[in-house]
């Protein structure tokens, strides 16, 4: 197995136990809350859930910067602006925000993360 | 007034684990239509009853400095009902505390049967976080007090628990 499916397995466990969801459900391509039901408490469960299986330290904010999408600098009507987005950017260098982008609503938001991006977030702490 | 669902402590080792106990009685009202002639105890309340015991071992842990709620029941399995004159022993135990949240397992044991497990998780909310002061610090000790914390409760080089002067 390589090494990227290896964390995808791990990920894919920390999401079946936090969720509740079935394993066939946690394709890398399903968003977390639209498709797996996460809701934001869910995420605290899951950030535990990462610590534990990969043995990292997942700082406030880092996997869900709730700071940057409540911020009046940086949402203006309930969409991020540009100084926001390039704030996101610079804080989820692994998360793919490309759709985001074309309607970066802050309701949005929450149906932007992917399982790829939990996977490509693992990634990124494992070899810091 | 409060709902209470545990009766007392019989062990509580500080920031590892507790047991507390629960006695159904069908003095206990709501039995009494649940159901008429067929008293059970639902399981929803051994879930508070495990919440309370796993709730107050974590907020003793961090010296009850924020609001700990139970923001998920991550898992739950009940193996068969409570009736009155059964004794409930839920041992609750932390497996991982952090600032915001901890994680806890708890069993439930009727005699030597597994009655009930599950796993429930917490937030710790600082005052502002939208949930609004739980307890005044008096009537938290009466409850504390209650339970018999401060009798039989140690740390874990099995020291005593100092009663705290609110």
């Amino acid at each position: 197995m390589s090494p990227r499916d290896e964390i995808f397995e791990k990920v894919k466990s920390a999401l079946v136990d936090a969720l509740g969801v079935e394993e066939d459900d946690v394709r890398p391509e399903a968003t977390m809350v639209g498709d797996l039901g996460a809701e934001s408490i869910d995420f605290l469960d899951i950030v535990f859930r990462l610590e534990k299986a990969f043995g990292i330290k997942i700082p406030r904010g880092e996997l869900f910067p709730e700071d940057v999408l409540s911020s009046t600098e940086f949402v203006d009507n309930g969409k991020l602006n540009a100084a926001g987005i390039a704030a996101l950017k610079a804080r989820m260098p692994f998360a793919d925000l490309s759709k985001f982008e074309s309607n970066p609503s802050v309701q949005n938001f929450a149906n932007t993360l992917t399982v790829e991006d939990m996977v490509r977030y693992v990634q990124t702490k494992l070899a810091a | 007034m409060r709902w209470f669902w545990i009766d007392r402590f019989e062990e509580f080792v500080r920031g590892r684990s507790a047991i507390a106990i629960k006695n159904v009685s069908l003095a206990e009202e709501h039995l009494h239509d649940h159901f008429p002639g067929a008293a059970l105890m639902p399981n929803s309340l051994v879930v508070e009853g495990m919440a309370q015991t796993a709730g107050l071992l974590v907020a003793d842990a961090i010296e009850f400095n924020r609001r700990v709620v139970l923001a998920k029941v991550a898992a739950a399995e009940f193996h068969f009902d409570a009736i009155p004159g059964d004794c409930l022993r839920y041992r609750a135990e932390i497996l991982d505390l952090k600032p915001a949240g901890s994680l806890t397992r708890v069993s439930s044991h009727c005699g030597d049967r597994l009655q009930g497990e599950a796993e429930l998780f917490f937030a710790h909310l600082e005052p502002g976080e939208g949930v609004p002061r739980l307890f005044e610090p008096e009537e938290l000790l009466r409850w504390l007090d209650q339970m018999h914390i401060y009798d039989i409760g140690r740390d874990e080089s099995g020291k005593p628990l100092a009663r705290p002067d609110w």
